[in-house]
């Protein structure tokens, strides 16, 4: 019985959140290694734009919303994420063409690309804030729960209880489905491969007669696509704000880089490394190990790593040290 | 078809390619040799669009082509290999070839979802076109094998392989044969000539291996330091005083490479 409920208590407070926020994380990071892979850059501007997009969609459910418009017990912002998506890729399309492609024509150094993102960055930073405010946004709506603590203790006698939100549920099925499909069209259709000759030698695809400007534009769509569902997952499961947005972007960098920089399948993996360590190393472990350990052994104190206050600190120590130990990462991605 | 005009290209102070004048004509296999360093590749570079010139033209069919970037030169009908073989590494040796004809119904985003049966067809017209080269090049048993993982050879043919796969005006060949062995070699040199005669491909040929210029081109230019020095028969050029004196400046290796 003890045993169950550490188990319990471990998937509430650790597995479940971790998924939930690993896939976010995945999706963010598949975004940055994409970009890295295609344009070369480091785009500093991903949280924002991440910002952005998820404020489109804010909008776009509460205009749903003044409607009628409902998706009964799934949230409304389902419905705008493609609205949402469309406005984020007109906005990172123009800046490409206003900005980035000036410097592609100079041939600049990725620095001078890494550093005009950070521009692009305030840009969007003034622009999300300029509409939308600076402050918390809730727009998740419908049902909360797929399984509610209460009912899971009635229903099993344990005296842990057990949740699952539903946004918690929809993040997941939404990321595996986004990542499928990216998968599929990076590997079997011809634009994919063109991407993925590009991002391995660009001289040589440009030898085949690969038009860069149509890579990086359908590189920067499906960018726009990937951002705008991961800061909406996250937005749901949690709550919109811009400055939290832009705090994201160390975690969804330590993930593409754990992962190997240009590597998608390592930008996943990535993601699920800093979540779960993230997690567990803010969780305190009190309680599952009261459980689990003789009355005499059990702990006094918390059991808790690192305060929740100090988060960030969890990537930062993990990318310093994958960038000490194995800059290239876990899936050998280019080194940085 | 192709003609060069007082064409420069410096690394700083450096002039890699410094004023050089040359043609190639329509129908030609024209060999280009020179010493290490005379500046050939970066030549190669500046005309493929992979270098920015400094100052100078490029013509190609009465038409300029100065600073066009390689994949508008693809289209153009102007091809190139490189000294280096480059491969898509995480891709097959089919793939590889697969890829080139850039510019497919297929690379349209919208296409990927509507007009998937005509994409269908010309993945299978590619793929048989593909094998057919492999086949060619006597590596068909690596089609399926990761292109970063075969021999610095094999890459060379690969990159030839590359040329076949479509309808080429001019193609540029930077050493295709260093490091192939002499068998193959020949088979290079026969595909070339074939090449020629039967898809008028005009051919401008780097190589150092004197033989294999001998058997196949006429002209051939001489370029040291950056500029053309000599042009004709490979027997003329190797009579000719300034080509011995370029040669043995640059050490004795080369005088045998001449000899
Ligand atoms: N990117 C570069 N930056 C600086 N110098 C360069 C660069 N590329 C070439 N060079 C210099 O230009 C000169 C000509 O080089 P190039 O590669 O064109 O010679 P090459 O005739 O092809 O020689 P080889 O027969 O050895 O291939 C060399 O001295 C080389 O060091
Ligand atoms: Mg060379």
């Amino acid at each position: 019985m003890d045993f169950l409920n550490a188990l319990v208590a471990l998937s509430n407070f650790v597995l479940i959140p971790a998924v939930a926020y690993g896939s976010q994380l995945a999706l963010g990071a598949l975004g940055v290694t994409l970009i890295y892979g295609i344009l070369r850059f480091s785009n500093f501007a991903h949280g924002d734009t991440m910002a952005f997009g998820t404020m489109t969609v804010i909008l776009f459910t509460w205009l749903f919303q003044s409607w009628g418009i409902s998706l009964g017990p799934l949230p409304t912002a389902l419905l705008a994420i493609p609205f949402g998506i469309a406005a984020t890729a007109v906005l990172v399309l123009a800046t490409d063409r206003v900005v980035y492609r000036f410097y592609r024509a100079q041939k600049a150094k990725p620095v001078v690309f890494v550093i005009v993102s950070i521009g692009v960055m305030f840009i969007y930073n003034g622009l999300t804030r300029f509409v939308l405010g600076a402050d918390d946004q809730r727009f998740a709506d419908g049902e909360r729960f797929i399984i509610n603590v209460r009912e899971f203790r009635e229903l099993t006698g344990l005296s842990e209880g057990l949740g699952i939100k539903t946004t918690q549920g929809i993040t997941v099925i939404t990321a595996v489905i986004v990542v499928a499909v990216l998968f599929w069209f990076l590997n079997s259709t011809r634009t994919g491969k063109s991407m993925r000759a590009y991002s391995d030698n660009e001289d040589l695809a440009l030898l085949s007669g690969i038009n860069p400007e149509r890579v990086v534009m359908v590189t920067w769509l499906i960018v726009a696509a990937l951002i705008t569902v991961a800061g909406t997952l996250y937005g749901l499961d949690k709550s919109y704000k811009p400055f939290t947005y832009f705090q994201l972007l160390l975690p969804i960098f330590a993930s593409a880089i754990v992962g190997g920089l240009g590597s998608p399948l390592g930008a996943i993996a990535g993601g699920f490394v800093i979540a779960f360590s993230e997690v567990g190393i803010t969780y305190a472990w009190k309680k599952v190990l009261g459980y689990l350990l003789p009355e005499s052994l059990e702990p006094s104190g918390l059991v808790q790593l690192l305060a929740t206050e100090y988060k960030f600190a969890v990537s930062f120590i993990i990318l310093v040290a994958v960038l000490l130990f194995r800059p290239t990462g876990l899936f050998r991605g280019k080194s940085v | 078809m192709i003609r060069v005009e007082n064409l420069h290209r410096h690394f700083g102070a450096f002039r890699a390619v410094d004023g050089a004048s040359l043609e190639i004509a329509k129908g030609s296999i024209t060999g280009l040799v020179g010493p290490n360093g005379a500046g050939k590749t970066t030549l190669f570079n500046v005309i493929a669009g992979a270098l920015e010139p400094t100052s100078g033209t490029v013509i190609m069919d009465g038409e300029d082509i100065t600073g066009l970037p390689p994949h508008e030169l693809f289209h153009k009908g102007l091809l190139r290999t490189f000294q280096i073989a480059h491969e898509f590494s995480s891709m097959t040796c089919r793939e590889n070839l697969m890829m080139v004809p850039g510019g497919q119904s297929g690379e349209r985003l919208w296409n990927t979802w509507v007009g998937r049966k005509r994409i269908a067809e010309e993945e299978r017209a590619l793929a048989a076109k593909a094998d057919e080269v492999l086949e060619f090049l006597t590596i068909s048993h690596l089609a399926d094998h990761p292109a970063g993982a075969i021999s610095g050879g094999q890459k060379k043919l690969l990159e030839l392989g590359r040329t076949m796969m479509v309808d080429a005006k001019i193609v540029f060949l930077d050493e295709v044969g260093a490091g192939v062995n002499r068998t193959l070699l020949n088979t290079i040199a026969d595909t070339i000539v074939r090449l020629n005669a039967e898809r008028g491909y005009t051919f401008c040929v780097i190589e150092h291996d004197m033989d294999f210029i001998g058997r196949i081109c006429d002209p051939v230019i001489v370029m040291a330091e950056g500029k053309k020095l000599a042009e004709g028969t490979l027997d003329e050029i190797k009579a000719n005083e300034a080509v011995i004196e370029a040669y043995l400046g640059t050490g004795l290796k080369n005088k045998e490479a001449l000899a």
